[in-house]
């Protein structure tokens, strides 16, 4: 092996500035990798905690995923069938038994809030903006979303202690130009209108809960809605989110009402979230297979030049697999050395990431990028880049290792 | 049974449009402590002969024994072993390694058969080039060295085993007559304590010098 070793070391040797080239392509591609996925890995992972704690990991619906067929379909299946001046109701249908699935639901292991979801108005002097009232159970609610702990002006209590009371989102209250202890005038879409009194403003991070939902107790929003004693959605948290989906499915599959997943609810962001991947999955990829192209060209180069040297190693007594070696040395050489190179590029980009402050308003709030530090992503990019090498490398060491030392060594003459 | 023997060996070309016959017919033996020459006109097939005696090259027909071994049976990593230990080889050029030093060069077949520690090694390489007349400059690389030195580095290699035969194909053809001679004197030094040696050579002057030749004509013996 020490043999192998110096012919490989001696062969790059000769070539420095080849070498070089093969090896910055290669880190080139480590680096990028490694602070790009810092960089949106973090995002995405930052965004999917705040979603996870302030939204409800399921959400049952008072809707069901088959929209409900008109009874004159059922009555002919196939057949064509006109049906004039259909009026859908424009009440909220609310979920029918959902004291029974909250009974039913009680003794699994499974944290339940029953809400009133419905669309409001809020007028502050001038200014008008329309938001969603959710209308909770302030006790329960508390233990399916993070709710108490976002609420940075206020409390939750004070939906029991005040009488018409109404906790608003961050960037609802900016919008409104209100503030803690200002009365608001909420109109609802039945036409029904209360004042209520702002006694909470909550701030998740999350940019589209901030600037559009708020909270009142539950009968309060039943009133605005004119449907007393209904609910349309109930909200829980389980103890493994990871499960979400399965959970949801199982619930939807029991009680027949659509029941969403936090994946489903945000899956347009997740999607996003994958489509960015896929791109910098290519990129990364791209660079990595020209870096490749480099380690290929390189070591068919050498291979070229040492034609006599190979074949007098073979006469020597060398084998195949010893030539082979030599060569597939060399890849994973500069394989190795690019990764080492990549790791210090790809931190040293994740530091610069992080000395960037800003102010933005995504998906999320920040004052900065929100970086992913974990080692994951080397350890990633470390096998792509080797098995590019390797794959790089292999052709050439192949072709090398067959050469026929007789047609080389009568060709030298 | 000889150290080295053949029956019939043949190699016939053919992978062009018509065969061609490199060798035909060989029939050799050559004991160990011999000193051989193989002449013959140019294109009569001595280098072809040489690479199949040192596994080089595979024949078409025939048997070539070496040391007992039915060596053109082995498989190639057999071979290769073969060569490694037993076989050691000098060409008309000296294909020295250019990035090696001409110490680490003659220490190539030594770090692959492994037998020796680092030390060793180095002690065997540096008796080896010194016994060639290699007194010192054994860390320059070969493009230091003149073309008469840099094949006695390339013997020193060949010997750096301690081969049972040592091959040589035309090993003077590119020196002046001086460092021709150095290289046969050489020869007859190591053929002198048991070495033994087979040269392919057309210097007739050089050829007078071995204890036998095998004269080739049209890649058969004669005569
Ligand atoms: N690959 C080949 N294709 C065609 N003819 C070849 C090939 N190799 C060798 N020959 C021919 O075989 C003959 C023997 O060659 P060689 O063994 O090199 O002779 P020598 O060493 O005695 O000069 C020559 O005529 C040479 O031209
Ligand atoms: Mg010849």
């Amino acid at each position: 092996m020490g043999l192998v070793l110096e012919l490989a070391l001696g062969h790059l040797g000769q070539r420095k500035r080849q070498t070089l080239v093969s090896v910055a392509g290669v880190a080139l591609g480590v680096g990028f990798f490694i602070g790009m996925m810092a960089l949106m890995g973090g995002f995405q992972q930052y965004f999917i905690t705040q979603v996870i704690d302030s939204w409800p990991h399921i959400i049952i619906k008072d809707e069901f995923r088959e929209p409900a067929q008109q009874p004159v379909f059922r009555a002919y299946p196939g057949a064509a069938v006109r049906l004039d001046s259909l009026k859908p109701r424009d009440e909220l249908k609310g979920i029918r038994n959902a004291r029974e699935i909250l009974a039913a639901l009680e003794t699994s292991p499974y944290a339940t809030a029953p809400t009133l979801r419905t669309q409001v108005f809020y007028r502050y002097g001038a200014r008008e903006v329309a938001a969603t009232l959710v209308g909770i159970d302030p006790k329960r609610e508390v233990q399916v979303t993070q709710l108490a702990r976002d609420i940075n002006q206020g409390s939750l209590d004070a939906l029991y202690s005040t009488a018409n009371g109404v906790i608003l989102g961050e960037g609802l209250a900016k919008k409104l130009g209100a503030s803690l202890g200002d009365m608001l005038s909420v109109t609802s879409p039945v036409g029904a209108v209360l004042k209520m009194k702002v006694v909470g403003i909550f701030n998740t991070g999350v940019t589209a809960l901030d600037n559009f939902e708020s909270y009142s107790l539950i009968k309060k929003a039943q009133v605005l809605a004119a449907r007393a004693n209904v609910i349309n959605q109930i909200r829980l948290r389980i103890p493994d989110v990871s499960l979400a989906r399965q959970v949801a499915q199982d619930l939807e599959n029991r009680f027949g009402y659509k029941a969403e997943s936090w994946e489903e609810s945000y899956s347009n962001v997740l999607g996003l979230f994958k489509v960015q991947n896929g791109v910098m999955y290519s990129a990364v990829g791209a660079i990595l297979v020209v870096a490749a192209f480099g380690i290929f060209n390189i070591i068919s180069t050498v291979i070229n030049e040492k034609r006599r040297d190979i074949a007098i190693l073979k006469s020597i007594g060398l084998a195949e697999g010893d030539i082979k070696a030599v060569f597939m040395i060399q890849g994973l050489i500069l394989g190795l050395v690019g990764t080492l190179l990549g790791w210090v590029l790809g931190y040293g980009l994740t530091e610069l990431l992080a000395s960037i402050r800003f102010n933005m308003e995504g998906f999320v709030r920040t004052q900065g990028f929100i970086l992913d530090r974990s080692l994951k992503p080397y350890a990633v990019a470390a096998l792509f880049a080797m098995l590019s090498a390797t794959c790089a490398a292999w052709l050439p060491a192949r072709k090398a290792a067959r050469l026929n030392p007789v047609d080389i060594i009568r060709g030298a003459a | 049974m000889a150290l080295l023997q053949t029956r019939g060996l043949t190699r016939i070309l053919n992978d062009g449009p018509q065969a061609v016959p490199l060798v035909q017919d060989i029939d050799l033996a050559v004991q160990a402590g011999e000193f051989v020459a193989i002449t013959g006109p140019s294109g009569s097939g001595k280098s072809s002969l040489l690479y199949l005696l040192g596994l080089l090259d595979a024949p078409t027909a025939g048997e070539l024994w070496i040391d007992g071994q039915n060596a053109a049976r082995l498989s190639a990593a057999e071979q290769a072993r073969l060569r490694l230990g037993k076989l050691g080889f000098v060409f008309q050029f000296h294909f020295l390694l250019p990035e090696f030093t001409l110490l680490q060069n003659v220490m190539i077949p030594m770090q692959k058969l492994g037998k020796l520690g680092a030390e060793a090694m180095r002690a065997r390489a540096t008796a080896l080039l010194v016994e060639l007349g290699l007194e010192s400059g054994h860390d320059k690389r070969p493009d230091q060295l003149s073309g008469g030195q840099r094949q006695r580095v390339a013997i020193a290699r060949a010997l750096a085993n301690d081969p049972l035969i040592l091959l040589a194909d035309e090993p003077t053809g590119n020196l002046d007559s001086k460092n021709g001679q150095i290289v046969f004197d050489i020869f007859q030094r190591l053929a002198a304590r048991g070495q033994t040696v087979i040269t392919v050579t057309h210097d007739a002057h050089l050829a007078a010098q071995t204890h036998r030749q095998i004269h080739l004509v049209d890649g058969r013996i004669s005569g």
